[in-house]
């Protein structure tokens, strides 16, 4: 690589990802103009992806104290307190652009990435979730993203055994060149054995394990960190990375048996930006420095240079602090599992970030030169992480919707309900979980189509004697109501995930978000942004869900075109007791079917029907209560936990009709009901989509109590019908419920055949 | 107390699930045995769990099987259960015939079958003619053998278990219950003298009511009574 002893230019710094002004910037900072691999260096660090440098201001606002937080925000994950000393430790991540450009591996390495995130902090993994928002079903790369996609986290996840127990996946033309990858992780570890990403202790030596390095995902940070152009995802190719699940098994087997011998001071993985990111990032949080000897990095390519071996993002490696004289047992673990290992430097109360390499050395090439190695990187670590840029960009009100023409609905409403069901984004999403082993490791309580939310038991302990918690996940975001309205859009993604976990009868105990917009750049989008990050901050307020861990993914568009903005929020929930768990589907013939909330007045911005008939969004955007949504949520659940409910299922996409619909799909049963109110029948009522309702079946002998405690709540109740027999009915109109069930199976089998 | 070996290579992912089923749900005095210690001399019975032994990137179970665990297989004497990736490792061993492919539609699959048994044996005592519902979950389970070999498992009497044709409301019906394309609707087959069991399916993931399966005892409770009626150990 001649580039690298050529002087750096404004065009090399470009061409790292840093602006002319940015470049100017570190000139000034450093006295003097850094080296190619000085700005490769810092190109990373203030990338969008390793800074936030548009997003920090903004995330501050974000409300991240709790009585139940052990760790917020600013470490590799989150962590949430389950009682008896064991924590919940979990965190959400983005993996869109490598998705898009090689599906398969980009998503596969989104999930080998957030699981390391959380077996980083000492903690077993033991569930997955992912959100994916794919084009236009009938776009012509969709079928094609959606299978290397699906089958990329498979191949992951059921090979290093972590059951993906959930997630959700919409179908959408502003996604079609810029697909979503949103991958969900949660572990469990004892409290007071949590590990940090700190390169604490001077003088302590720093261990590299795991993979060894290529040339793989090259500066694929600042790759995340732009915006496509038409075509370019296939010249970008190198710059993904790609994932060895075994090889990650085995580093978390390593890991593990080296946490439980605490010999460590710090750990962090490295993941966007690799050794250059984890390093820094570990002597950022300890306040010291650190001193690497690239001669020492174990490397599968010939001739790396300083450069590469900074910037490469081979999958699958760690970097370690050990106490003082315990290297030697990492060591035997690591080669116990057959892990490459090495001593790669040390930490310095230099506060700089100092790397050295021999010039034209190669372990790979024995006997040509003998190392001596010389500085190449000098960098004061401030300058790489406090002092990276931040940006408050300037932010412009983005122009109301356009309210939506009238829709013209079929005299069938049979036709419309069934056409619903079986929409790609709302029927059945078992082609996709199918795939994904959701069962091993033995906890999955409810899995995919079951409950409102996923459910797992964590085993906290070991043999016979472990506790139990049940935990319950859930994953969501609407962008159509985010573009109608940012605010209320984001907050409606919270209640939703927060109600999903009052549905099964559980407390949300935190939120993990994954913040997909477009360019921040664009003043209209930052202002999203700003209004989303406020609905966030509200709604997590009013819920008391406090948020731990997170990411952001901008510039997600293509040729200008953004994306709806979607800000996905995942929420962990506990159930105190497996008695308390209740299902979506109706479970049993002659039970009372009841609506709790406001019912619809047949409000359709933003709607999935209103997108089915007129192909695109449409305002105004639904209006949130959220006393009346945490109202709703503490009745729902109060009612599970006196265990008066047979079923329980908040409506959402497809309003009435379809909550309904799937409550008689997953129980297998039908149903005789007539709208709220005695209202009378009309597609509006039966597909709006205002929050905060849910529908509830349980057994007639305890319709007394669930009135009156629903009376005593505040919260309209009002008896629908009953459970029972082979249709859907609802009022006049009648359904098999046969008929409902195969369309809903076949939602996706235009875009993904099964050929069984 | 029944001793019972979860044999773990680097790569076992199922390991704790038959751990836990052996030892927590059924009681037994089950251990793990990592592959390199190989030495299985304690124990009345081995169990092979699923996962993806060495990656499993060139032929499911075939690293495994040239390990030094291969050898502690072939002469251990005991009842040995193969599930999934297990099931794999052993035909790989030569312990059991023939081969597990990729699925006829190469997808991962992970569902809940019907099963129904077919042979008598160390893990199916009394069982023949039981239908049972048992999750799967793997890429490579479509079984393959020869015709002359599938005469003779089926002179033989040793297939174990058949897919059987089933309805789950709300998912795709498969032709004749088969997930993955198996010859003769293979789900399982026992070794010769009925001491070697492979099956794609997971038992060890249906022992309790909690998550909502528990089939997959009667397999374990049939080890138990064969291990205490031979008198092998209390």
């Amino acid at each position: 690589m001649n580039a690298e002893n050529q002087d750096v230019s404004v065009e090399v710094a470009e061409s790292m990802g840093l602006n002319a002004e940015e470049f100017a910037r570190a000139c000034d900072a450093l006295g003097r103009t850094p080296n190619y691999a000085e700005v490769g260096v810092i190109g990373v660090m203030w990338s969008e992806h390793c800074s936030y440098k548009s997003s920090r201001l903004h995330l501050a606002r974000l409300p991240s104290e709790g009585p139940r937080v052990v760790q917020g925000p600013g470490e590799n994950a989150g962590a949430v307190d389950i009682g008896d000393g064991y924590c919940a430790v979990f965190k959400m991540e983005s993996h869109n652009h490598p998705s898009f450009i090689e599906p398969f591996q980009g998503a596969a390495t989104g999930v080998g990435g957030i699981l390391r995130d959380v077996f980083t902090m000492g903690a077993r993994p033991i569930a997955i979730l992912n959100s994916l928002r794919f084009g236009a079903p009938e776009h012509e790369r969709t079928p094609e993203l959606l299978r290397g996609v699906v089958s990329g986290i498979a191949h992951y996840g059921n090979c290093i055994g972590v059951p993906t127990v959930g997630g959700e996946a919409q179908f959408d033309s502003s996604y079609n060149g810029n697909i979503l990858v949103n991958a969900f992780a949660l572990g469990i570890a004892k409290t007071d054995e949590l590990f940090y990403g700190v390169a604490s202790g001077v003088g302590n030596s720093i261990l590299y394990v795991g993979a060894k390095t290529g040339r793989d995902g090259i500066h694929g940070a600042t790759m995340a960190s732009a915006q496509f152009e038409e075509d370019e995802g296939q010249r970008q190719l190198p710059t993904v990375q790609v994932g060895d699940p075994f090889m990650e098994k085995l580093l978390l087997e390593a890991c593990l048996e080296i946490f439980a011998a605490d010999c460590l001071e710090g750990v962090q993985d490295m993941g966007a930006a690799g050794l250059t990111s984890s390093s820094v990032e570990m002597a950022a949080r300890a306040k010291t420095g650190v001193e690497i000897d690239l001669d020492c990095i174990p490397r599968r390519a010939k001739a790396l240079t300083p450069y590469e071996m900074l910037l490469s993002e081979s999958q699958e490696r760690m970097l370690m602090v050990a106490k003082p004289g315990r290297e030697e047992e990492v060591i035997a673990i690591c080669e116990k599992w057959g892990l490459d290992v090495a001593v790669i430097g040390k930490v310095t109360e230099s506060g700089r970030f100092v790397c050295k390499a021999t010039a034209g050395y190669d372990p790979l090439e024995p006997g040509e030169s003998l190392p001596d190695a010389q500085t190449v990187v000098d960098l004061p670590l401030d300058l790489l992480a406090e002092e990276a840029p931040k940006y408050e960009r300037p932010q412009a009100e983005a122009r109301a919707p356009k309210l939506a023409p009238a829709i013209e609905a079929s005299q069938n409403l049979e036709d419309e309900i069934l056409a619903l069901v079986g929409s790609p984004n709302i029927g059945s999403r078992q082609w996709i979980w199918r795939q994904y082993d959701h069962i091993v490791r033995s906890g999955t309580v409810a899995g995919p189509g079951q409950a409102d939310a996923a459910i797992v038991r964590a085993f906290c302990g070991e043999g016979p004697e472990a506790l139990l918690k049940w935990l319950a996940l859930s994953v969501d975001c609407n962008g159509r109501f985010v573009q109608l309205d940012p605010y209320i859009g984001a907050a409606m993604a919270v209640s939703e995930c927060a109600r999903n976990i009052a549905m099964v009868g559980g407390v949300p105990l935190g939120l993990t978000d994954c913040l997909n917009f477009g360019s921040p750049e664009v003043p209209e989008t930052m202002w999203r942004f700003a209004r989303a990050i406020d609905g966030i901050r509200d709604a997590c307020l009013a819920l008391e869900v406090p948020v731990v861990s997170g990411n952001v993914s901008l510039y997600n568009e293509t040729d200008g075109k953004a994306i709806l903005p979607t800000p996905t929020v995942a929420v962990v929930g506990q159930i105190a007791h497996p008695g308390h768990i209740v299902r979506t589907g109706f479970q049993k013939e002659g039970d009372v079917i009841a609506h709790l909330g406001a019912p619809s007045f047949g409000h359709l911005g933003g709607s999935e029907w209103q997108n089915l008939k007129l192909d695109g969004v449409f305002g105004p955007a639904p209006t949130l209560d959220l006393s009346q949504e945490r109202t709703l949520q503490s009745l729902v659940r109060g009612l599970a936990q006196a265990k008066l409910l047979s079923s329980a299922h908040d409506l959402s996409d497809g309003g009435l009709a379809v909550g309904l619909a799937e409550s008689a799909i997953a129980g297998d049963i039908g149903a005789q009901v007539k709208l709220p109110g005695g209202a009378l029948i009309a597609a509006p009522l039966l597909f709006g989509e205002e929050p905060s309702r849910a529908i509830i079946s349980f057994a007639p002998q305890h319709q007394e109590l669930v009135a009156s405690r629903a009376a005593a709540a505040g919260v309209p109740f009002d008896v629908l019908g009953k459970v029972g027999g082979a249709n859907l009915e609802i009022s006049k109109v009648s359904i098999p419920l046969s008929e409902l069930q195969i369309r809903h199976r076949d939602a996706l089998s235009a875009v993904a055949p099964e050929n069984l | 107390m029944t001793r019972v070996a979860v044999l773990q290579f680097p790569g076992s992912n199922s390991d704790f699930d038959s751990l836990h089923a052996l030892r927590d749900v059924m009681g037994f005095d089950a251990r793990y045995v990592f592959y390199r210690e190989a030495s299985l001399n304690d124990f009345d019975a081995v169990v092979l769990p699923g996962g993806f032994s060495y990656g499993d990137y060139l032929r499911p179970g075939a690293i495994a099987s040239r390990s030094n665990a291969g050898e502690a297989l072939r002469k251990f004497r005991g009842p040995i259960l193969g599930i999934c990736n297990g099931f794999q490792i052993l035909t790989e061993l030569g312990l059991l015939p023939g081969a597990l492919t990729r699925n006829r539609h190469c997808r991962f699959e992970c569902r809940n079958v019907r099963l129904r048994v077919e042979a008598e044996g160390v893990f199916t005592g009394g069982l023949t003619g039981r239908e049972l519902t048992l999750p799967i979950a793997h890429a490579d389970g479509r079984y393959h053998a020869d015709s002359a070999t599938l005469e003779q498992l089926e002179g033989q009497n040793r297939i174990a278990f058949r897919y059987i044709a089933s309805e789950t409301p709300g998912m795709p019906t498969m032709v004749n219950g088969n997930p993955n394309g198996s010859a003769q609707n293979i789900a399982g087959i026992y070794s010769e003298d009925r001491r070697v069991l492979g099956l794609m399916p997971h038992p060890e993931r249906a022992t309790e009511a909690a998550l909502g399966m528990s089939d997959g005892k009667l397999l374990f409770e049939s080890l138990a009574s064969h291990l205490d009626g031979k008198g092998v150990s209390k």
